[in-house]
């Protein structure tokens, strides 16, 4: 009987195969926008990756005999700022820099957000106590919280990113926190619990694995965010320090002149566009082909 | 692996022969909840014998998962549990959080209803079985993963070392629920507590699981406590039957003497409402048992099934039946008025069915 009803019951041994991200990536190529999302952002960071090798000068290198060349003048495919620098030269550069900034706030806020979401979730005792945190973080402007720190450390790329990386902190507790709560009732953790494992094993082995997922989306959508941030706070001042070029402080130094050389401040402000919604894009293509119930559809 | 044996030798010897492995003793669980408190189990007693098959059966809500999770403290907090559970002499309620965390799945481990979920989808079946060999038996990656291969074999797994490379969702719900049997058994437990194990599974399949547990009882020497509401599956594979109705134990025996002479009334109901047409060899109208198991917020003292019993009187209403021997026997039973074979021939008097 038990050959019979073997043959019956079981799907075929195919062996060791992972036919999961095999079919996570399929579905995302298959998405139009996603794919857009993904090309763009595989440009952008290898321009970032290669600026030093593939800008034609170097950022800061100023050309007096050509200030506010238009894009397309012959030796400056985009043109040139008020102190004759290439444009495509900064946004190379400037690019690096917000994508440095943008993935350094975001790894930041997981090294931090994730633990103790995870700690919130699983252990009820805790929970209060690290979401009232959160909450308070929550509602202490981002803003403030960045022109104090700057006030103290100084203004620079490191402490952008710090600043950034704390105000991604609250967001990234909450997704894991809420998480945790959904994984810790299924049967495989009961299981586990039955099982004899401990505190520390259920929550590395049996609870993150499964919220990786949800926390790579989480921080695809971050990052975007991050770098907005940071174009915001070099626009102010408070991030990269002149003449090192961000996205943001060139739109800041563009702004003087925006009715006389409108391609300063048009150009990195495509760019920064361009960027967040390639990540936001990717992000969202992310979701839904990590979502199982995607496969239904 | 040697030094592993060697220990349950050891343990073994701690348990003089004839004297049951696990002992429970008065054990009651009432919760905390949000209408106010209820009282899930109440006073229920019961051993289990190493070698042994014990099915606990009843309703649904009638105290019997409740009192397997109670053994090794796995209520949640809202649950207060009273009584003794001795694990050959170690006492479990009220211990420890280490004590009970060795206890779990070395000494008393659990089969789990839901096949389908109780894996964890993102390792293999092999990461899985044998990450239980490396916390519990501190073995390497590699010993661990031949012995899972040996396990898979051992609950009939066909193509085990193919299967040990698999994720769940590449297994059906059968081979899952053996998948599990072999994560339970995997430190060698002296007590498998199987929790209605076969009751998401086709029949085929059941009947697949239910060889596994006996096998495991007769070669691994554990006691088994199977919880079920399948009164087909207690005829096949138990050896004693302990019936438990809203929270308590009502009746308690070996198996044949249960089905052939069932003492309790809620007993002699649930057996008259198992399809048993082919026996008689005429079409018969099923008994059932009218109403629901009561939720308690206290224990009255009276006996619980009285408001659907038959049998019931004033007795019943206001004085609590014990757990009693019949004459010249070790069937036990809680009832005021224990059905009698005379008795139950009158009430299974066939009322045949118009068709």
């Amino acid at each position: 009987m038990s050959t019979v009803e073997s043959a019956l019951v079981d799907p075929p041994v195919t062996g060791g195969d992972r036919p999961r991200r095999g079919k996570v990536l399929r579905r995302l190529v298959r998405a139009p926008l996603a794919l857009t999302g993904l090309t763009v952002l595989t440009v952008a960071i290898l321009a970032a990756l290669l600026a030093p090798v593939v800008a034609p000068y170097p950022a800061a290198q100023t050309n007096f005999d050509a200030t506010f060349s238009p894009p397309g003048t012959p030796g400056f495919l985009l043109g040139t700022d008020s102190l004759g620098r290439d444009i495509l030269s900064r946004i190379l550069y400037g690019t690096r820099a917000s994508l440095t900034v943008g993935v350094l706030s975001v790894l930041l806020g997981l090294a931090v957000g994730v633990p103790l979401g995870l700690a919130a979730g699983y252990f009820r005792a805790l929970d209060a106590v690290i979401s009232r945190l959160t909450d308070l973080v929550l509602a202490f402007p981002f803003l403030i919280l960045a022109v104090g720190l700057a006030a103290i450390r100084g203004a620079s790329l490191s402490n952008a990113a710090l600043a950034i990386g704390i105000a991604q902190v609250p967001g990234i507790i909450r997704v894991t926190r809420s998480e945790t709560l959904r994984l810790k009732g299924l049967d495989y953790v009961s299981a586990a619990v039955a099982e004899g494992a401990s505190d520390p094993w259920i929550m590395g082995r049996h609870i993150l694995p499964n919220a990786v997922s949800v926390l790579i989306v989480q921080a695809t959508v971050a990052i975007p965010a991050a770098i907005l941030g940071e174009a915001v706070l070099s626009f102010l001042g408070l991030g990269i320090q002149p003449p090192a070029p961000s996205l943001g402080t060139m739109l800041s130094e563009a702004q003087q002149y925006i009715a006389r050389a409108p391609w300063t401040a048009i150009i990195p402000g495509v760019a920064i566009i361009v960027i967040t919604l390639a990540f936001n894009l990717f992000g969202d293509g992310l979701r839904d082909a990590l979502d199982p119930k995607g496969s239904r559809r | 692996m040697s030094a592993r044996a060697h220990d349950l030798t050891e343990l073994r010897d701690e348990v003089r022969p004839g004297e049951p492995l696990l002992q429970v003793r008065d054990l009651s669980v009432r919760f905390r909840t949000e209408e106010g408190p209820l009282s899930a189990v109440d006073d229920v007693s019961f051993d289990a014998h190493a070698g042994e098959l014990l099915a606990v059966v009843g309703e649904s809500g009638c105290g019997k998962s409740v009192t397997a999770m109670a053994l090794t403290g796995l209520l949640p907090g809202s649950a207060t549990v009273t009584g003794s559970v001795l694990l050959a002499g170690e006492e479990l309620v009220g211990a420890d959080k280490t004590t009970l965390r060795r206890v779990r799945g070395r000494e008393i481990a659990y089969i789990f209803q839901e096949p389908m979920t109780s894996l964890n989808p993102v390792f293999t079946v092999g990461r899985q079985i044998s990450e239980v060999l490396r916390v519990h038996e501190g073995m390497s990656k590699k010993e661990a993963l031949h012995r899972s291969g040996e396990l898979l074999d051992l609950v009939g797994i066909p193509s085990a070392r193919e299967r040990l490379k698999q994720y769940p969702h590449q297994l059906s719900g059968g081979m899952r629920q053996r998948v599990m049997i072999a994560m339970s058994v995997a430190c060698n437990p002296r007590v498998l507590v199987a929790d209605e194990p076969t009751t998401a599974l086709d029949v085929t399949v059941q009947a697949g699981i239910l060889d596994v547990l006996r096998d495991l009882r007769d070669r691994l020497g554990a006691a088994v406590v199977l919880i079920t509401h399948d009164l087909g599956v207690v005829a096949d594979v138990a050896d004693r039957v302990m019936v438990m109705y809203a929270g308590r134990v009502v009746e308690r025996g070996e198996v044949h003497e249960f089905f052939a002479h069932p003492r309790h009334q809620y007993s002699v109901g649930l057996l008259g409402a198992v399809p048993a047409a082919r026996v008689h060899g005429k079409r018969q109208r099923l008994r059932e048992i009218p109403g629901l198991v009561p939720v308690l917020a206290e224990q009255p003292d009276a006996c619980t099934f009285a408001d659907r019993c038959p049998a019931a009187d004033e007795q019943c209403r206001t004085s609590r039946p014990p757990l009693e021997r019949a004459p010249q026997s070790a069937h036990e039973a809680a009832c005021w008025h224990p059905a009698t074979d005379a008795s139950r021939a009158a009430a299974a008097s066939p009322e045949e069915v118009q068709s």
